[in-house]
């Protein structure tokens, strides 16, 4: 168990700055996902934790201790890769104990260390098969319990479960939740699979070009994002973004109005929109419902696309006074497309960021 | 379908431009290969005014005839053993069972191979063909030694190599240098090293030992013709195998090896574990491929030795090609060579057994 603090960390590869001063701390016991668009450097951050890569300047600690120049032997890690790298000539009971075998470690307690593992994973019964007669999930759990063997401090995982297929996605997922409580280590995984982020994480880091935009519980990030990076990458369908001016400003509230919009107030701090001119304003589809008439201040256009999940029916209207705006409906709504709908919604509920 | 009338009509193409080369193998390779089959059951020779007559297996016969004979001591009259000065006992010579003996019909004409003492008596090994045996055991062991040497080299170049280092690349380069120059030209400049008298070799050891060293005509003595024509050989196609292997370990997955880092494997147990199951399939092409190639040793021989001395570096081509051409025993050379191909083609066999892909 271990805590893990990232001071100030960079990383360059030649030139290029890939990580730019990274602050991040880890409690112990803490489930932390790095979450962000692909090539955001999710996984360079990653493989500095274990060690994999240099760290170009600051500070890494785990439990308290600088390991900048430690072997990642020696920093009590262990990591599942997403490619697995289980290894095709050995068994799965030799893969999951071979990290024992290069320790050395006696026969009797590798026998038992691997059996205690594959308990853990239920998959005792695959000990004496080879990778190739395993199904992609059964093979990860053959990297996780490779993993668990080590007995680390602290796990990390690298889009551990992007090469399954959706449904067993959501097993694994629900697996290494399991595992997060029964095993009460400190773990850190990396997606770019928001739902993925939101669904596992206690804390959720969000990374774009190798900076952090936030760091938070995943409520606070969907309720409280603090630009519009966050706010357009967590939650799905993505939030609804138009451009505004500020008409009004005042301590309490922001008067706002767009061509597609009417004045709306808006129950935010003035702050950075004091001045006026410009703003964004942010809607969730989920907080977007249809109003029966010809309502005013409502927005009105034409469904142009409908999607029915059953639960929800994902809308996406063109709006009458220019734009586009999506909405999730809550269950089942028999829209149809060209059918012409008004959509309003809650002002408390949406979010206003500064023009970039 | 366009794809489709475009694939069919350029499969002609394809034949057309095919056709000179499939030719060319068809003429050198493909039809000598069944002749040398065909010319092994007859008593065919390169130019003969006499008809060809099929002779079964009899070529076969007279290179791997072979027999031993147990030879009693001779006595004198009392019946005790004739002894020599040294107290060794003193045995008929071996053409007195071999030439015209009317109760050893099935030995005549064969020649002593080798023998020892067991007990008083004598036991040797004859064979029909001395200088095919001869030739035979020379190019075993050469196989014996140069797949361990040359491929054992080469993985150990490709290992060095496969590093990211500055000016690696040059390595590269001058390892791969020798696999461009004809085996020909290499040997004859080997020739030069291998000199008994100013031989660089002899120079390099003789300055190493600040002068304790006395120079040796390498190609020239029975004990280390072989060896030396051995280290040539391997020496000059070590490049082209490191850069199989080069290719083989560039095929294994990098996590891999992070793998085996963040368990903290040392170099041995990283090449063990990884690199070296990662290289199976690398392994068997490599010495598959030496093994052939080693079997067909001719080019080195002809140049630096011609079979000597004492017939310490015959070889099985070599001794094809002798007999074939040198002394136009056509059907003799394609014997040898039908021999030498089961003989590969069962090694081949074994090693891919060895190697097969366990389950
Ligand atoms: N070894 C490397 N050499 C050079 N650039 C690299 C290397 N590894 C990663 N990068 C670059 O760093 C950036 C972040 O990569 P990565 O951490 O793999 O992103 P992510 O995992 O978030 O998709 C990318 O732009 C990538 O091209
Ligand atoms: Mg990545």
């Amino acid at each position: 168990m271990a805590e893990v603090n990232l001071k100030q960390v960079r990383k360059s590869f030649g030139d290029t700055e890939v990580i730019k001063g990274v602050d991040i701390d880890i409690d112990d016991g803490e489930f932390v996902v790095f979450v962000g668009p692909s090539g955001c450097g999710k996984s360079t951050l990653l493989r500095m934790i274990a060690g994999l890569e240099d760290i170009t300047s600051g500070t890494l600690e785990i439990d308290g201790r600088v390991v900048n120049d430690v072997q990642p032997k020696d920093r009590g890690i262990a990591m599942v890769f997403q490619t697995y790298a289980i290894f095709p000539h050995m068994s799965v009971r030799e893969n999951v104990g071979f990290g024992l075998t290069i320790a050395g470690v006696s026969r009797d307690e590798k026998d038992r260390k691997v059996m205690e593992a594959a308990k853990i994973l239920q998959m005792e019964h695959l000990l004496d098969r080879r990778p190739s007669q395993l199904s992609g999930g059964q093979r990860q759990r053959v990297a996780i319990g490779r993993a668990i063997v080590r007995d680390p401090s602290v796990f990390l995982f690298d889009e551990p479960l992007s090469n399954l297929d959706a449904a067993l996605r959501m097993d694994m997922r629900m697996e290494i939740a399991k595992l997060h409580k029964q095993l009460d280590a400190t773990m850190v995984y990396v997606t770019h699979d928001q739902v993925e982020a939101m669904t596992l994480a206690d804390k959720i880091v969000v990374l774009r070009d190798g900076i952090v935009q936030q760091i938070g519980a995943p409520m606070d990030l969907y309720h409280k994002p603090a630009n519009l990076f966050v706010a357009g990458f967590i939650g799905s369908p993505s939030m609804n973004f138009m451009d505004v001016a500020v008409r009004q400003a005042s301590a309490e509230s922001v008067t706002v109005e767009a061509p597609a919009l009417d004045p709306v107030t808006l129950p935010v701090a003035s702050g950075e929109f004091a001045g006026g001119g410009g703003a964004k304003l942010g809607i969730r589809p989920q907080h977007l419902s249809v109003v029966e008439g010809n309502t005013g201040g409502a927005l009105h256009g034409r469904v142009v696309l409908v999607e029915r999940l059953g639960t929800e029916t994902v809308v996406n209207v063109d709006l009458a006074r220019g734009g586009n705006i999506v909405a999730a409906l809550a269950e089942d709504r028999p829209l149809s497309v060209g059918a012409n709908v008004a959509l309003s919604f809650d002002p408390a509920q949406a979010h206003l960021f500064a023009d970039a | 379908m366009a794809a489709r009338s475009t694939l069919t009509q350029s499969n002609m193409a394809g034949w057309g431009f095919a056709l000179p080369a499939f030719a060319l193998l068809a003429v050198f390779i493909i039809l000598p290969f069944f002749f040398a089959f065909a010319f092994s059951l007859t008593d065919q020779r390169l130019i003969s005014p006499n008809p060809t007559r099929y002779v079964g297996f009899e070529n076969y016969e007279r290179l791997l005839g072979m027999n031993i004979l147990r030879i009693e001591p001779a006595r004198d009259d009392a019946g005790q053993i004739v002894r020599d000065a040294n107290g060794d006992p003193t045995y008929p010579r071996v053409r007195t069972f071999t030439r015209n003996n009317p109760d050893l019909p099935h030995l005549q004409g064969m020649r002593e191979w080798f023998g020892w003492r067991s007990g008083d008596d004598r036991v040797v090994v004859l064979a029909r063909d001395v200088l095919f045996m001869k030739s035979l055991v020379n190019t075993l062991t050469f196989v014996i030694a140069i797949v361990p040497l040359q491929g054992g080299g080469a993985l150990l170049l490709a290992l060095l190599i496969n590093q990211r280092l500055r000016g690696i690349n040059a390595f590269r380069a001058i390892y791969f240098m020798p696999v461009v120059i004809s085996i020909v030209v290499v040997s004859l400049l080997w020739r030069f090293i291998y000199d008994g008298n100013d031989g660089v070799l002899n120079n390099i050891l003789h300055g190493l030992t600040l002068g304790a060293f006395q120079p040796i005509d390498w190609l020239g003595r029975t004990d280390t013709a072989l060896a030396s024509i051995i280290v040539m050989s391997a020496w000059q196609a070590v490049g082209f195998h490191m850069v199989i292997w080069l290719a083989g370990l560039q095929t294994i997955s990098p996590t891999y090896y992070e793998v085996a880092t963040i368990e903290g494997a040392n170099k041995w147990q990283t090449f063990r574990y990884i690199t070296w199951p990662g290289l199976r399939n690398t392994a068997v092409l490599v010495f598959i491929v030496i093994t052939i190639q080693a079997f067909a040793l001719f080019a080195q021989i002809d140049v630096m030795t011609n079979g000597g001395p004492l017939d310490s570096t015959q070889t099985l081509v070599f001794q094809a090609i002798e007999r074939g051409y040198g002394k136009q025993d056509i059907s003799g050379g394609s014997t040898i060579a039908v021999i030498l191909f089961f003989v590969v083609l069962a090694i081949s066999l074994v090693q891919r057994y060895l190697t097969r892909e366990r389950t």
